[in-house]
């Protein structure tokens, strides 16, 4: 299967559940980054979605995992740290979508 | 197994003397069932236990080591980590070991904020701040604190990669070789390999 999203690419973090997930009661993208912009760092390829592996499913289709990187500034409230600092989070596609769309 | 399952998403902290009994006793419930059930076979899990018990962070030290000794062996372990650690016999199964080095700008920090995902295979069982609320939450919320008080101080120069250990991968993070270290082999190498550089909690010193 292919990434929808490719290095270097601005991504955007559903703030709400996408449709798949909704009534999931495992849930693997934090609310910290609920709703923000972030940059794909790396593409790691699909895997078995948890949030259907948590209750016995088979957790298809699968889903495209990304290594998605946020400057730590534009995560919190005045951070105080170096503006350099970052974190990235492991984030499947299903909760992604392109930065430009509202 | 992808993932280390929803029993550490609970209610209550690890310091309640309440939960440890209630979950000794669930635990073996659960386990004693699995084994009517023909699901495990009798000392399974102890068996597992006891395997697991015997991997240490040695393991990691020693492929720190080798990398900073073969350039051929570093550059296979950033690209694959699962199969480079697999010529020190160590299988990651379903779950990615992902490497990520420092360098002279970017100090790298493992934290998993959702429960406590760790590269067991290769380190063995992880250190109980580690699954601490109180790291899980400071470590992305101000790191360069977190990494003071363990006595981890960056110049304005280095930015911190603080990575969510959110799903699939595990990670592993490769040290800086300490200067003065000129010479040494592997083994004398290793020893200064701790557990928190692995981390990216701690800086090797030679």
């Amino acid at each position: 299967m292919s990434a929808r999203f490719a290095p270097g690419v601005a991504v955007r973090v559903a703030r709400e559940r996408p449709a798949i997930s909704l009534g999931r009661q495992h849930i693997r993208t934090p609310h910290y980054v609920r709703g923000l912009t972030g940059t794909v760092a790396e593409v790691m390829g699909p895997f078995r979605n948890p949030e259907g592996l948590a209750v016995g499913e088979d957790g298809l289709p699968m889903q495209v995992l990304y290594r998605v990187r946020f400057p730590l500034g534009a995560v919190w409230d005045r951070y105080e740290g170096d503006p350099g600092d970052t974190v990235d989070i492991e984030l499947y596609e299903h909760w992604l979508e392109p930065a430009h769309a509202a | 197994m992808p993932h280390d399952g929803p029993h550490h998403h609970h209610d209550h902290a690890p310091d309640d003397p309440s939960f440890a009994s209630r979950s000794a006793i669930g635990a073996r419930a659960l386990r004693e069932l699995l084994e009517e059930a023909g699901v495990l076979a009798p000392g399974e899990v102890a068996r597992q236990v006891e395997r697991m018990d015997t991997i240490t962070p040695a393991l990691g030290a020693q492929v720190v080591a080798r990398a900073w000794v073969d350039p051929a062996f570093k550059a296979r372990l950033l690209a694959d980590g699962s199969a480079a650690v697999r010529e020190f016999g160590v299988e990651m199964g379903a779950t990615p070991l992902h490497v990520v080095e420092n360098t002279d700008t970017i100090h790298n920090m493992i934290v998993c904020t959702l429960c406590s995902c760790y590269p067991k295979p290769l380190l063995g069982i992880p250190p109980d701040w580690y699954k601490s609320f109180e790291y899980r939450s400071r470590a992305v919320r101000e790191p360069r604190v977190v990494l003071a008080e363990f006595g981890v101080r960056l110049s304005d120069s280095m930015a911190v990669r603080v990575h969510d250990s959110t799903a699939d991968l595990r990670y592993l993070v490769l040290p800086r070789r300490p200067a003065g270290t000129d010479g040494w082999d592997e083994a004398r190498l290793a020893e200064i390999v701790s557990r928190d550089c692995m981390i990216g909690t701690a800086l090797p010193n030679a």
